[in-house]
Formats: C-alpha cells, sequence, structure tokens
C-alpha cells in the first residue's frame, strides 16, 4: 500500500498551495474592510436612509466597500433591490 | 525596564499556553525575574501545564477584586528561580477582570521588580483576549499552518494595532513576532502543509522561531513541566531558540526539513 500511496502521492494536488492562494485574497478583503474609513459606517447610514425614501429594502442588502484598484481609491456599492 | 507580553493567536488551542509557559520558564532560566499570568478566566490551565495546580490558594480576579494582596496570589515555581506564575480564576465570570485591574496588577508587578510579564491569551478576540493584549509591549503571535489559524492571527494583529494601549496613545505599536508552531516539515515537502515561508509571506511580521510538532509537548503537559525544560526535545531546543532571539541573539532557525527516509521506509512505511 505504502509503495501505491508513494506513486500517487507524486500527482497528488498540492493543498497548501490552493491554501496560500485562499488566504491571499481573504486577507486582503478582510484588511481593507479593517482599514476604512471612519465615515464609513456613517456614510453607509446616510445612503441607506436616502435609498430607503424611495424603495423598500434589507438593510443587511447592501454592502459597501472603499478598495484599491490599479493606484485608484474605487466606493464600491451592492444592492439588490427586492423583485416587485 | 519591564517589558509586557502577550501570547495571543485569536483561534483556540494553537499552543499559546504551551508557549507562553516555555518562554515564561526560558527567560526566567536566563536570571530574569518573570511573571505570567493565565487571562483565561473560567479555563484555568496554565497552572495544570506549569505543575503548580495544587498550590493555587488565590487567583488573579482575587487580586483585581481586592480579595488578596499580589504576594499572596503569586506562585513561586519549585523548579526555576525567579519564576512566578498568576493562576485564572477557574468559577468566575468572564467580566471579573477590569482593565483597571489589570492595569494595577501589572504596575505592580513592575514596581516589584519583573523584567518580564508574560500574559497568556484566552482565544477569541473579545473581551478576554483584547484585555489580555492591551497593555503589551510586545505581542507574540502563535500560528498553526493552517487556513483557520493564519486567518485568526490576521484579525488578532489588527486588534493589536488599533486597540490596544499603545495603538490609542499613539506610541510606538506593540512589537509584534511570529511563533509559528506545530510545524510538520515531512507534510510541508509533501506540499500538504503551509510552509514556513508561506505563513510568513501571508502575515508580513518577522519570524521568531517555528517549533515542530511534537509528542514531547505532551509528555510534558502530562508531567506539569514546561516543555522548554525538556532538553533532549526538538520542540524544547526550537523554543531555547525562541528565547534567545527574544533577547536578540542571532540563531539559525531549526527543524524545518523534514529527517530523510531511506526509499524503503518511503516505499514500505513507517
Ligand atoms: N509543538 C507541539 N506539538 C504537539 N502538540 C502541541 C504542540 N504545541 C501545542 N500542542 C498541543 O496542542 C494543544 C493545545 O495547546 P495549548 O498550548 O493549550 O493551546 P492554547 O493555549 O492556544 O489553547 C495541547 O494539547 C498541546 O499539548
Ligand atoms: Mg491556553
Amino acid at each position: 500500500m505504502a509503495l501505491l500511496d508513494y506513486l500517487l502521492g507524486q500527482r497528488k494536488k498540492k493543498t497548501a498551495n490552493l491554501a496560500k492562494d485562499r488566504l491571499q485574497i481573504l486577507l486582503a478583503h478582510e484588511r481593507s474592510e479593517r482599514h476604512a474609513p471612519e465615515y464609513l459606517p456613517q456614510m453607509r447610514d446616510e445612503i441607506l436612509a436616502v435609498i430607503s425614501k424611495y424603495v423598500e429594502i434589507d438593510q443587511e442588502q447592501l454592502q459597501i466597500s472603499i478598495d484599491e484598484a490599479n493606484g485608484f481609491e474605487v466606493l464600491e456599492l451592492n444592492l439588490v433591490l427586492p423583485d416587485k | 525596564m519591564s517589558r509586557v507580553i502577550v501570547v495571543t493567536s485569536g483561534k483556540g488551542g494553537v499552543g499559546k499556553t504551551t508557549t507562553s509557559a516555555s518562554i515564561s520558564a526560558g527567560l526566567a532560566l536566563k536570571g530574569f525575574k518573570v511573571a505570567v499570568i493565565d487571562f483565561d478566566v473560567g479555563l484555568r490551565n496554565l497552572d495544570l501545564i506549569m505543575g503548580c495546580e495544587r498550590r493555587v490558594v488565590y487567583d488573579f480576579v482575587n487580586v483585581v477584586q481586592g480579595e488578596a494582596s499580589l504576594n499572596q496570589a503569586l506562585i513561586r515555581d519549585k523548579r526555576i528561580k525567579n519564576l512566578y506564575i498568576l493562576a485564572a480564576s477557574q468559577t468566575r465570570d468572564k467580566d471579573a477582570l477590569t482593565q483597571e485591574g489589570v492595569e494595577k496588577v501589572i504596575e505592580d508587578l513592575k514596581a516589584d521588580g519583573f523584567d518580564f510579564i508574560i500574559c497568556d491569551s484566552p482565544a477569541g478576540i473579545e473581551k478576554g483576549a483584547q484585555l489580555a493584549l492591551y497593555f503589551a509591549d510586545e505581542a507574540i503571535v502563535v500560528t498553526n499552518p493552517e487556513v483557520s489559524s493564519v486567518r485568526d492571527s490576521d484579525r488578532i494583529l489588527g486588534i493589536l494595532q488599533a486597540k490596544s494601549k499603545r495603538a490609542e496613545s499613539g506610541d510606538e505599536g506593540i512589537v509584534e513576532h511570529l511563533v509559528l508552531t506545530r510545524y510538520n516539515p515531512s507534510r510541508v515537502e509533501s506540499g500538504e502543509m503551509l510552509s514556513v515561508e508561506d505563513v510568513v509571506d501571508l502575515l508580513n511580521i518577522p519570524l521568531l522561531g517555528v517549533i515542530p510538532e511534537s509528542e514531547q509537548v505532551l509528555n510534558a503537559s502530562n508531567a506539569g513541566e514546561p516543555v522548554i525544560l525538556d532538553t533532549e526535545a526538538d520542540a524544547a531546543q526550537a523554543y531555547t531558540d525562541v528565547v534567545d532571539r527574544f533577547l536578540g541573539e542571532e540563531k539559525a532557525h531549526r527543524f524545518l526539513t523534514a529527517e530523510k527516509k531511506g526509499l524503503f521506509k518511503k516505499l514500505f512505511g513507517k
């Protein structure tokens, strides 16, 4: 069996690489959330208030983040509107 | 000058208490006066690992609440001179510790001439863990080469950088050190475990040391002796290197590669 494991082991996918790739993406995301500007929560609330004037939305549905992409700071707003 | 060091990780069961016990013992063996405090209120364990569980009369919470003096509660280690343990409370609720109370204990230890005050943090990133790290000058972040441990270490780094006294007062930040434990070089070599380079790359903090996965750690905890005292064990030697590096010595990292297995062993098992 050990012989078989050994030969198969040669072709097995390297899960450590998978772990590293996933962590790289996750940590970058979580760090950007941590370093989000202090005004973000209040801005989020105010944006929510404005949107709620026009459509009924689930407060949890609004995702808002500030990221860096290609040297630009990007404000990203994500909101799924309810079906009518 | 006293140095306050928190041993922290976010995730539980990664080796904080094992590391706190060995580093405290190692520093005391070097002649420093060391106090090691168990911050895990409700889940006292450091006393067991240090082998003084039957000598706990008063604990950290008793001191904070004024029911005992610090001197009454500090347990002197029987093997090593200048090493003292402050046990966590076993019964009280988690809110029994206050920031002011913790500050008073740490200030009193400094005034008593302790060179090192080691704070063994509870798991998590909430109040208990935050209290353990709040007054720290340096942090030893204990991480296992495993996805959830790395992620939680990164989160605790965020808290060290934002919610510690040093961060809040705008002083120089807490000095961060990585100790990677339960490292299994042969699994790293077969691509099944994150390597030390991977983890350093991900967390981006200076590496203090790598402790190999070792059977001697269980034996040491069975016997109530910090594993660093088992000088033959590779984990003990790795912890000794950690202490030396912590004190500023340059030392090459060891135990990073698997013992070479012969072809016979490779083909026919262990
Ligand atoms: N280097 C190691 N090799 C093997 N087992 C270890 C090692 N370090 C810690 N352990 C084991 O891991 C478990 C958790 O360790 P502990 O120090 O109590 O973690 P924590 O304080 O972070 O919860 C214990 O059973 C301990 O014996
Ligand atoms: Mg512990």
